[in-house]
């Protein structure tokens, strides 16, 4: 199969699920109790303008031409107004989502660096005193709370030694090292679960390949260990760990709820539990929808990295 | 089970769990105080003889309100669980074995409830059915069914195919009969693996709603929500903060070792 062929099927495959996801969604919100005119209203008991609400909203139209409507204006990038700021929802999300981009990727960049060296070394230690240690300190990465470890973290060190600040967020444009001081606590606690999972589907992947015919062979013409593990099998256990990394992307940017929540860093998270607790359901729409937009696109891609980079699937 | 007795560590862990439900069980017994009995002459104080980890902001034994707080919690992990088998083993069935259009239907929605991230829609969920345990439960388990609907539909593609299968079917089973006698009873032991991580996941799951005030709602206790308040008095009290994590921690992450242990005793593949 060539490689654009099989990037169009992925993508024609896309369609229906997203359309789903937006049914879900808008689903959702019918199922909330009580009239939605009544709580747009709010004060206002006058009939009339009960009606005009109904009206503006299209609250009077049978439901799929609602969804019509709205699926229609979510296209061209209407997601409606936000009930307590006022403001257009799609303002709202293109400010947010470069600050949880930058929480996201500097996750990632230590979960890399932790997970991955770490299980290398546990695959080439297999059954030793260091992968236990390092098998153990990556299920704990998996078994901890991360919204706790954000705390513990805030009263060691922002109370306690006060290297760090305990909250806030400035962006890098403004000021790059107060930028790098308050993101770094959140993407440490973010990327100490990735790294757990990084960490087991390298060791994985790594213990694969170390038992292949050609890691044999390479040890067998003398070739130093070393070069064995680092040229000849992490090369190939990579593979998977790329396109694994392309998901936890896309779940870091979701997924950083209570972490930006208890940091309280402005980002896709902190927009959807501000949007919970004010009812304001136009923003819990929009986030919950473009937050499965990006998942299922970082999905997409990784799929396409790893046919990209793997060359037994191209026939 | 003999398979999983030469695991170490997955017998610590299936301990550890069952020292936390009789613990859980036996509150009334074991708790050394009333988890809401509030005390104003002892607002958060350390750790001492009598209050073995100290009290929270309104007097309250944080050991008896963690050990109270434990039949939430774990009924928080188990509840969800058991609404996503009741509703994915069925699901799954009909799914791999029937196939057709109620596949494709099935399948798609599974595909797009997996497209959000689990948090997420629980969230979601919890704040549209309104704030409250069993609301956060309900929400959990509908977060946790795409995973296992899906996993039940793969076995049972892969069992369909199985010769006993194929014999059932020649000496002329209906397909109810072959789906419940021959199918059900296999396809369980990956949803079992399965079942032991997400009670894990929906630990912790409940812990982050109660933490947001989307679960157990105060008085009565909860991890999450003891953490919720902690977080207020993390320089004056740390001790609130301290134990219900590390308490969510040891139960966690004995599920995922137990979950591992299973899962290496009967998938060896995994190992």
């Amino acid at each position: 199969m060539t490689f654009g062929l099989y990037v169009a099927r992925r993508v024609v495959v896309l369609a229906p699920t997203l359309f789903v996801v937006s049914v879900l969604i808008f689903t959702l919100q019918q199922l909330l109790p009580g009239d939605p005119a009544l709580a747009l209203a709010g004060e206002e008991h006058d009939p009339a303008a009960i009606a005009a609400i109904r009206a503006k909203y299209h609250l009077d139209r049978p439901l799929l031409v609602q969804y019509g409507i709205w699926i229609g204006n979510v296209l061209h990038g209407d997601f409606g107004e936000s009930l307590r700021s006022r403001m257009p929802v799609s303002e709202l999300l293109r400010s947010k989502l470069p600050v949880t981009i930058e929480l996201a990727f500097c996750s990632m960049l230590i979960a890399l660096a932790l997970g991955v060296p770490a299980g290398v070394v546990a695959a080439a230690r297999k059954g030793r005193a260091l992968d236990v240690v390092a098998n153990l300190v990556a299920l704990s990465g998996l078994s901890v709370p991360h919204f706790w470890l954000g705390i513990m973290l805030i009263l060691l060190f922002a109370v306690q030694l006060g290297w760090l600040p305990a909250s806030g967020y400035v962006p890098p444009w403004e000021d790059l090292r107060l930028n790098l001081r308050t993101i770094t606590l959140p993407s440490f606690v973010l990327g100490t679960g990735v790294a757990g999972v990084m960490m087991r589907h390298t060791r994985s992947a790594m213990l694969e390949t170390l038992s292949a015919d050609y890691v044999r062979t390479a040890r067998a013409k003398s070739v130093a260990e070393r070069m064995v593990i680092v040229k000849h099998a992490l090369r190939n256990a990579l593979i998977p760990v790329i396109t694994l990394g392309a998901i936890e992307f896309g779940r870091l940017l979701s997924g950083a709820v209570l972490t930006e929540q208890i940091f309280a860093i402005p980002g896709f998270g902190k927009l959807l539990v501000d949007g919970v607790f004010n009812r304001d359901y136009a923003v819990v729409q929009g986030v919950v929808l473009v937050s499965a937009t990006l998942f299922v696109l970082l999905n997409l891609l990784a799929d396409v990295l790893y046919f990209a980079v793997n060359p037994r699937l191209r026939g | 089970m003999k398979r999983l007795w030469r695991r170490p560590a997955a017998m610590i862990a299936l301990g550890v769990v069952a020292a936390f439900v009789m613990i859980a069980l036996a509150a009334p017994l074991v708790a050394p105080f009333d988890p809401n009995a509030v005390d104003f002459q002892a607002i958060r104080k350390p750790p001492s003889a009598a209050h073995k980890l100290g009290t929270d902001e309104a007097g309250r034994d944080v050991l008896s309100r963690l050990i109270w707080g434990a039949r939430a919690s774990l009924l928080a992990g188990v509840i969800p669980v058991g609404i996503a088998l009741a509703l994915s083993i069925p699901l799954g069935l009909i799914s791999g074995y029937g196939g057709g259009w109620l596949d494709g239907v099935i399948m798609r929605v599974t595909d797009a409830m997996l497209s959000i991230p689990f948090l997420i829609v629980a969230i979601a969920l919890a704040a549209f059915l309104g704030p409250s345990l069993t609301n956060a439960m309900i929400a959990i388990g509908i977060a946790t069914l795409p995973v296992f609907v899906r996993l039940a539909r793969g076995s049972v593609l892969a069992l369909k195919t199985e010769e006993y299968v194929e014999a059932a079917r020649a000496v002329g089973g209906s397909h109810a009969r072959i789906a419940v006698r021959h199918i059900l009873p296999n396809m369980l032991p990956p949803i079992f693996v399965q079942s032991s991580l997400t009670v894990a996941a929906a630990i912790i799951a409940e812990a982050s709603l109660s933490f947001l005030g989307l679960g157990q709602q105060p008085p009565a206790p909860s991890w999450g929500s003891m953490l919720n308040a902690a977080q207020r008095y993390l320089s004056q009290a740390p001790w609130m903060a301290l134990y219900p994590g590390l308490v969510i921690f040891s139960i966690v992450m004995a599920l995922n070792v137990l979950g591992d242990g299973l899962r290496e005793t009967l998938d060896p593949r995994h190992s």
